[in-house]
């Protein structure tokens, strides 16, 4: 059989290529010099960061499907890409300081999150079921060692081994899925499968159950409940930049495998596995708001939040039509800011030794901090999804496509929890304003940084700006599904 | 030589079987090493599995996804193994019940 | 019927097998002299008193070369297929780059783990 070697759009994927070629280069840095200035590293990558976006954008009018049907080069895959390439850049931001406050500033931190990064932008492009999969690794492995990255850590150790050990159960559920479809259809192309799953031959057992193999694999990875045991686990003993980073970035990046996978090759399957998510759906959101209440910790809390927020979108998945993915997207992105920007603030809450993880030691931080507090204030209005802030505008769209799609009972539900779930921000917005501060809490302070102040403050402004001038943004996510996804 | 031929179904319900040992093996050992290695187990019921279908549907794609597997499971297996022996130095035990100091 | 004597030669087989291990066995005990003493039931240990139990850990470096060898191994998968197919495989200059990028990633790991001083033997 003669093969032909593949034909290698470059420019397609040049945006992985340059983040992949930054994390070899600071890889290769940090292994020569080992006590080479941790600026220098976090610049570089940085720049490797504005390297891929400026690819990203030189796609902006490409619409294609390339490398052998893997890859497309889509609206969905450049907003995808563009939120995850914000969520690595702010993310550098607030772990500088952080780092070497615990003393973990290894300089391995920058390759990895590069790497986890470029397997985000991979999975949010995928067209075939193997490359998600591999995407999926990229970005798992690389996160593994980050949550384990404090090495004298207990929490962190104990977090990275649980997280592992699920998400390594998760692949191989999704890659028995995977090998299923591949029994189905004859393929792992995204396109392929769904023409082979909507005629009549193919054997519709075996498809219903690597749908269902493939929906557990991707669940675990957004934290949909009842796959959701590792998110708190690992959100509390990673490092807080880290923490801030899974929640935007794995979470997104999922998701928009997630859409891409069920809308493009499982999309005439549809009927079979929307009443499934609609469950899991509510099921999230309820769980996760009402675990919420019963936290003292920030980082457990907002890890909770986190899962009620995965509910929400997916909420546009069962939606199943394009406002539910425009919504999404646009859910993603502001999420991604709000939730950095949240965890952003923990890590100021504290200069010195520990951060203010306890919620107790949060009380009156707003009467001796105003600024700070009304930053924290914002976040939490913005995940409880109140006006006038970009959390409200995110609710609302998602809402409204599920409205279209005639899933009155999912609103009410999402509605019910939302309320449950706003019960918990307003109580810590209320102990940070109305209690007194204790006289000396032993703190020394807040310890903001430039690059924290500027990461807090980018945070901040968008939560306001895309919470009363959304338009802007809603058009371009609209923009970015208006012709379907490729392929 | 065999004297009948083996029929594909039989390596795929060998899979299933694996891969549901696999299951059951994470889901009731306590040992994160006796756990990761009922996962590396699942993983090759799927290589398994790819390589039968591949060779029912005469398709070479399925043998190269097993390749890719194989590849994916050395890597986890590298890192998970760094993670566990990296517990173990702290806890001196890799059973994930002393792994409790994170709750709720 | 005569399927089923097929059977019976295997039996067979396996009865005389056996017979011939419980046989040769039974008669060296039954010949040999038996004189046990303290010294002669001690593990032997190329002439040393043996010291400690049978079970002990590996030291964790043994790990780290596993590590390098399991990865290192396991990529070489690739380079089979594609040297079996460089022949017919076109263009092959690119073809051939593609393969030194793959080997050249692999190569700045290995450096990465000799920088990290993961490659010496430290006592």
């Amino acid at each position: 059989m003669p093969f032909v070697a593949p034909h290698i759009a470059w420019h397609g994927i040049a945006p992985e290529l340059a983040l992949v070629g930054g994390a070899l280069v600071a890889l290769l840095i940090d292994a020569v010099k080992p006590a080479v200035d941790r600026r220098f590293l976090a610049g570089l990558s940085l720049a490797t960061i504005g390297l891929a976006a400026w690819f990203t954008f030189d796609l902006r009018d490409t619409r294609a499907v390339i490398m052998q049907g893997t890859l497309a080069v889509d609206g969905v895959a450049l907003f995808g890409r563009l939120i995850l390439l914000i969520t690595a850049a702010m993310t550098i931001l607030i772990s500088y300081h952080y780092l070497s406050r615990r003393r973990i500033h290894r300089g391995e931190y920058y390759p990895l999150l590069l790497l986890a990064t470029s397997g985000m932008t991979l999975l949010a492009a995928s067209n075939d079921l193997l490359l998600s999969f591999l995407a999926i690794e990229t970005l798992s492995l690389a996160l593994y060692v980050m949550v384990g990255f404090a090495r004298r850590d207990e929490k962190s150790q104990e977090g990275a081994l649980k997280y592992f050990l699920l998400g390594a159960f998760s692949s191989a559920f999704l890659l028995y899925g995977i090998a299923l479809t591949y029994g189905a259809t004859g393929s792992t192309q995204l396109s392929v499968i769904s023409k082979q799953a909507a005629v009549a031959s193919v054997d519709e057992r075996l498809m219903f159950v690597a749908v269902a193999m493939i929906a557990v694999g991707f669940a675990f990875k957004v934290a949909a409940v009842p796959f959701h045991m590792w998110s708190p686990d690992a959100y509390q003993g990673a490092p807080t930049s880290v923490t801030g980073f899974m929640a935007a970035g794995t979470k997104a990046a999922a998701f928009i495998g997630f859409f891409r996978v069920f809308l493009v090759a499982f999309g005439a399957l549809q009927w079979d596995w929307r009443p499934v998510l609609w469950i899991v759906a509510v099921a999230t959101m309820a769980v996760g708001s009402l675990l919420a209440i019963a936290q003292t910790d920030v980082k457990r809390m907002l890890a909770y939040s986190s899962i009620a927020h995965a509910g929400y979108v997916l909420i546009g998945l069962v939606a199943a039509n394009r406002d539910g993915v425009s919504a999404a997207l646009f859910y993603l992105l502001i999420y991604a800011v709000m939730v950095l920007g949240a965890f952003a603030a923990v890590i100021v809450s504290a200069p010195g030794g520990s951060e203010r993880l306890s919620l107790a030691e949060w009380g009156g931080i707003g009467r001796r901090y105003p600024v700070f507090g009304g930053a924290m204030t914002l976040f939490l209005l913005a995940l409880a999804g109140l006006p006038p802030t970009s959390g409200f505008t995110g609710k609302f769209l998602l809402f409204a496509a599920a409205i279209k799609a005639h899933e009155n009972a999912l609103v009410v539900a999402a509605t019910i929890t939302s309320v449950v779930a706003a019960f918990f921000y307003v109580r810590l917005i209320v102990l940070i304003w109305l209690q007194d501060p204790p006289p000396d809490d032993g703190h020394p302070g807040i310890g903001p940084t430039p690059a924290l102040i500027t990461s807090l403050g980018i945070a901040a402004a968008a939560t306001i700006v895309f919470g009363v001038w959304p338009q802007s943004l809603i058009d371009l996510a609209r923009n970015a599904i208006s012709h379907g996804f490729v392929g | 030589m065999i004297g009948y031929a083996v029929s594909p179904a039989n390596f795929l319900v060998l899979g299933a079987l694996l891969f549901s040992i696999g299951v059951v093996g994470v889901l009731t050992r306590k040992n994160a090493l006796v756990m990761f290695m009922s996962i590396e187990l699942m993983l090759n019921a799927v290589n398994l599995t790819f390589v039968t279908f591949s060779k029912m549907r005469q398709n070479l794609d399925g043998q190269v996804l097993a390749f890719f597997v194989i590849v994916v499971a050395a890597a986890e297996a590298v890192v998970g193994l760094a993670i566990i022996v990296s517990i173990y130095r702290q806890k001196r035990s890799a059973s994930v019940d002393e792994a409790s100091s994170l709750k709720w | 019927m005569s399927y089923y004597w097929q059977y019976g030669t295997l039996g067979a087989l396996t009865a005389v097998g056996g017979a011939f291990v419980v046989i040769a066995f039974l008669g060296n005990r039954l010949m040999r002299p038996r004189k046990p003493r303290v010294e002669k039931a001690t593990t032997y240990e190329c002439g040393m008193d043996p010291v400690g139990e049978g079970w002990s850990n590996t030291h964790i470096r043994y790990y780290l070369f596993a590590f390098l060898f399991v990865i290192f191994d396991v990529e070489s998968v690739f380079l089979f297929p594609w040297a079996v197919q460089l022949e017919k495989l076109r263009p092959q200059g690119t073809v051939l780059v593609e393969m030194i990028v793959f080997i050249g990633i692999l190569a700045i790991g290995l450096l990465y783990a000799w920088k990290k001083k993961v490659l010496e033997w430290v006592k």
